[in-house]
């Protein structure tokens, strides 16, 4: 009991910034339940065993000849495999509800994608050979993304913009399409709970809805040399007008702007 | 008889040095090769334990500032690799496997002693190379899992020479691999049946299976790198239309079991000696064995999980995510089974017996932080970030690395005659277990936060949380002393054990402290119930004067 409130209670994670991470958040906070009580369950029998069952002065004598127990072994056998199981289901349903299992459920449906956006909040990560939706989603705001050594930059084909900063409208979903030019880097923005190697020769793709206006850090994950800790940019997530300005500001094809 | 050729052997033993030399020599003899792998590896323990105080100390402040970014990625490429290929892997298989499974099998020696002694001395020069690449030529700068392109543009000397290292260790550990298996499935004593074995015996069964079956792939690709930065191939060069997700494949193809390579021998050790100490049977023997090998054979086929962001296909993502999910099944088996072992025991609460317990209750942790790692939808957010670092130090220290002391303060009285001091021991256990956990239960947070993997600056809202961890690596340091104390002052000073200090059962204690050369004076005893422990069961099936000639081999 203890655990499951400590589970729901304790906030270990930053703040929400996309749509993806309320569904994240959710899943942890499951996890950490069932975390807990398990942590706090073998370690209360661990504790419990040692002061109990300690040898007392004077004790020569030896325990219980207690070899196994079938009914038991079986038990405990079954509680983890139905936890695991019950985790494992949860965590895909969690998994599709962030859309990345899209490509595997819908296959060539993916032209279809803006229909389905709002159950499919999020359109998962991978391999851009596998999926080309973004290209033919009406919504979907299309980035390009360059990483080198030790460098983001975001390249916005709609205006022809390139930027050492990721400005993003909040609210529209955001299509990335990721590439590396030398070793290999990974975008992370924790408080979209989301992260994606960047390959040199290997595009990737990750698509986003970001949720909630502000300025948080872009971190690159994947050791990428001695410099690899200071590789970091800034997304800046703002209201569509002010995305806007900044838009028209920057855009270098005329005709784009609104 | 499966011993006939062990008069040849006999004449050997005779030209060996003797006393304290023997550690030195080119020795056949399984002890001194166990012991030889033992303290080598506690010289590379505390080599890689002051590389680990560097990296601390480099982050204790968010900016870089103790020494340059080009040797920090030195730094943390060298204490993984020495603390993974010099320390634990050649410990908790090398040292405790060679020392105690011909005693378990009842054999007087390992099956090839020639391959033993080779596989033992190809670490020193291997470790030495090693670590003297970081004063020659600087050492490699990719991280221990040396990721191309990364590992191709970095300095080629170093990445070299870590290569040429690694396929030295892992060529060791495929000598020691075969060594095993031919030594548990053939020199068993006549009479022995595998099901009667001591459990540490599967583990290193099932363990030796993982290293011939896993090594040799990782060794090929290293060597495969090797061509790349040496020879201009594009194996894994994508500026030559290489592949470098391909190398990550086959990387953790190895890597993964080799994390099982560190810790079921580990969980054989504890299974020795929580009984023991608890004066109780095994709990559930049949039902570890089986959950070894279950272990053993999921182990192979859950490496992707570690490259959920790598761009991998959904499909893969999902099978990955089920199958290392599904090896809490059995891992959760041999826990509950320890915890009903301690149940209803008379348990001594000495060094071995604390370590032993830290190890559970660390690796329960290390387990669930595990499965929760092994979710995707998770995994995306955390994958190289510091709650993966502290995931799998509760693993790889939390776990194996708390066996490997309680192993110690366990069988010194075997490896000396001596006991070690208790209440060092105790303050030791405290010192380790509070320093660990202060070290790398705030890492967890840390990851969560946003504070990615090997990185010298960081965001300096992470500071004081990164100090906290410091201290405990400061207070990790500071415990390795009363163990070294004790373990040097003992080995003089320290209480006669006898031959059978705690009383087992299990074969390595019914010959004498430290034991003879071919392990008993007279015929090996045949032990049929290594842990027939417990009220009216003690030493019934002990058939100590059993000799050879009544019972058949057993296959």
């Amino acid at each position: 009991m203890g655990g499951l409130w400590i589970g729901q209670n304790v906030n270990l994670l930053p703040i929400e910034a996309s749509a993806n991470a309320p569904v994240y958040d959710e899943l942890f906070r499951v996890l950490f339940s069932i975390g807990t009580i398990l942590f706090i369950g073998i370690l209360g029998l661990v504790i419990y065993s040692l002061i109990r069952f300690r040898r007392k002065p004077g004790q020569l004598s030896d325990g219980i000849a207690l070899e196994g127990n079938l009914p038991l072994e079986i038990f405990w056998t079954a509680v983890p495999a139905v936890v695991v199981l019950f985790i494992g289901i949860y965590s895909y349903d969690i998994y599709d509800r962030m859309g990345g299992m899209t490509p595997l459920a819908h296959g060539d449906m993916h032209t279809h994608n803006s229909a389905t956006t709002e159950s499919k909040i999020w359109g998962g990560i991978g391999n851009a050979s596998e999926k080309t939706g973004y290209e033919s989603s009406i919504a979907s705001l299309p980035i390009e993304v360059t990483a080198m050594q030790f460098a983001f930059l975001f390249h916005y084909p709609e205006g022809d913009i390139i930027s050492g900063e990721l400005h993003v409208p909040v609210g529209r979903p955001v299509s990335m399409r990721m590439e590396s030019n030398d070793v290999i880097h990974a975008f992370w923005v924790p408080e979209f709970r989301l992260k994606q190697d960047v390959i040199p020769g290997q595009p990737t793709i990750l698509n986003f809805t970001p949720t909630k206006p502000g300025r948080y850090p872009v971190i690159c994950a994947e050791l990428c040399g001695p410099y690899h800790g200071g590789m970091r940019s800034t997304v800046v997530v703002e209201d569509p007008n002010e995305y806007q300005t900044w838009f028209n500001k920057n855009a270098k094809d005329e005709t784009l702007k609104t | 008889m499966s011993f006939s050729n062990l008069s040849l052997e006999k004449q050997s033993y005779k030209l060996q040095p003797s006393g304290w030399l023997r550690y030195l020599s080119f020795s056949l003899d399984h002890k001194v090769i166990g012991l030889q792998y033992l303290i080598c590896g506690f010289i590379f323990y505390l080599i890689g334990g002051a590389l680990a105080s560097a990296i601390r100390i480099e982050l204790t402040s968010p900016i870089s500032d103790f020494m340059p970014r080009e040797v920090y990625n030195q730094v943390l490429t060298l204490h993984g690799t020495v603390m993974i290929f010099l320390w634990i892997v050649p410990v908790v298989n090398g040292a405790f496997g060679n020392y105690l499974i011909p005693f378990y099998v009842g054999a007087r020696d390992m099956a090839f002693p020639r391959l033993n002694a080779v596989a033992f001395w190809l670490i020193p020069p291997a470790g030495l190379m090693l670590i003297s690449s970081y004063f020659i030529t600087g050492a490699a700068e990719s991280g221990w899992t040396a990721y191309p392109p990364l590992s191709i543009t970095t300095p080629a000397a170093g990445q070299i020479i870590w290569i040429l290292s690694v396929l030295l260790l892992g060529g060791s550990s495929i000598f020691g691999g075969i060594n095993f298996i031919a030594t548990i499935l053939k020199l068993r004593r006549p009479g022995l049946k595998l099901m009667q074995l001591p459990m540490y015996c599967w583990a290193m069964l099932g363990t030796s299976i993982l290293v011939v079956l896993s090594t040799p792939v990782l060794a090929g690709t290293l060597i495969l790198l090797s061509f790349d930065i040496i020879a201009n191939t594009g194996f894994f060069n994508p500026a030559l239309g290489g592949n470098v997700i391909v190398y990550q494949h086959l990387f953790w193809f190895y890597s993964h079991p080799a994390v099982y390579i560190m810790v079921l021998p580990a969980f054989g050790l504890v299974s020795e000696i929580l009984p023991i100490h608890c004066r109780k049977p095994l709990f559930g023997y049949s039902t570890m064995v089986y959950s070894i090998m279950a272990i053993v054979v999921l182990g192979l086929v859950v490496w992707a999980h570690h490259m959920f962001t790598s761009g991998t296909p959904p499909w893969m993502r999902l099978f990955f995510t089920i199958a290392t999910s599904f090896i809490a099944v059995p891992t959760g088996i041999k826990f509950f089974n320890w915890v009903a072992t301690l149940w209803g025991g008379k348990i001594s609460l000495n060094s071995a017996v604390l370590f032993s317990c830290g190890f559970i209750v660390n690796f329960v942790l290390g387990g669930i932080t595990g499965v929760a790692l092994a979710q995707v939808p998770f995994d995306i957010h955390v994958h190289d970030t510091y709650f993966v670092v502290a995931h799998f130090h509760y693993i790889v220290y939390g776990g194996s690395v708390f066996v490997i002391f309680s192993a110690i303060y366990h069988w010194y009285p075997k490896f000396t005659g001596r006991l070690m001091n208790e209440n060092l021991g105790r303050i030791h256990f405290l010192l380790t277990f509070i320093g660990f956990n202060l070290c790398f239960a705030p890492q967890h947070w840390l990851g969560l936060n946003g504070m990615p993997r090997r990185v010298a600056e960081y965001d300096p809202q992470f500071a004081f949380v990164n100090q906290l961890s410091s201290a405990g690596a400061l207070l990790m340091a500071v415990s390795t002393l009363p163990f070294l104390w004790n373990a040097i002052r003992s080995l003089f000073n320290g209480q006669i054990a006898g031959d059978n200090p705690w009383n087992g059962l299990t074969p390595e204690w019914l010959t004498s402290s430290p034991p003879p050369v071919e392990n008993w004076i007279g015929p090996a005893p045949l032990v049929k119930e290594p842990y027939a422990y417990g009220v009216n069961k003690k030493n019934q099936n002990l058939d100590l004067n059993e000799s050879n000639e009544s019972t058949s081999p057993n296959q």
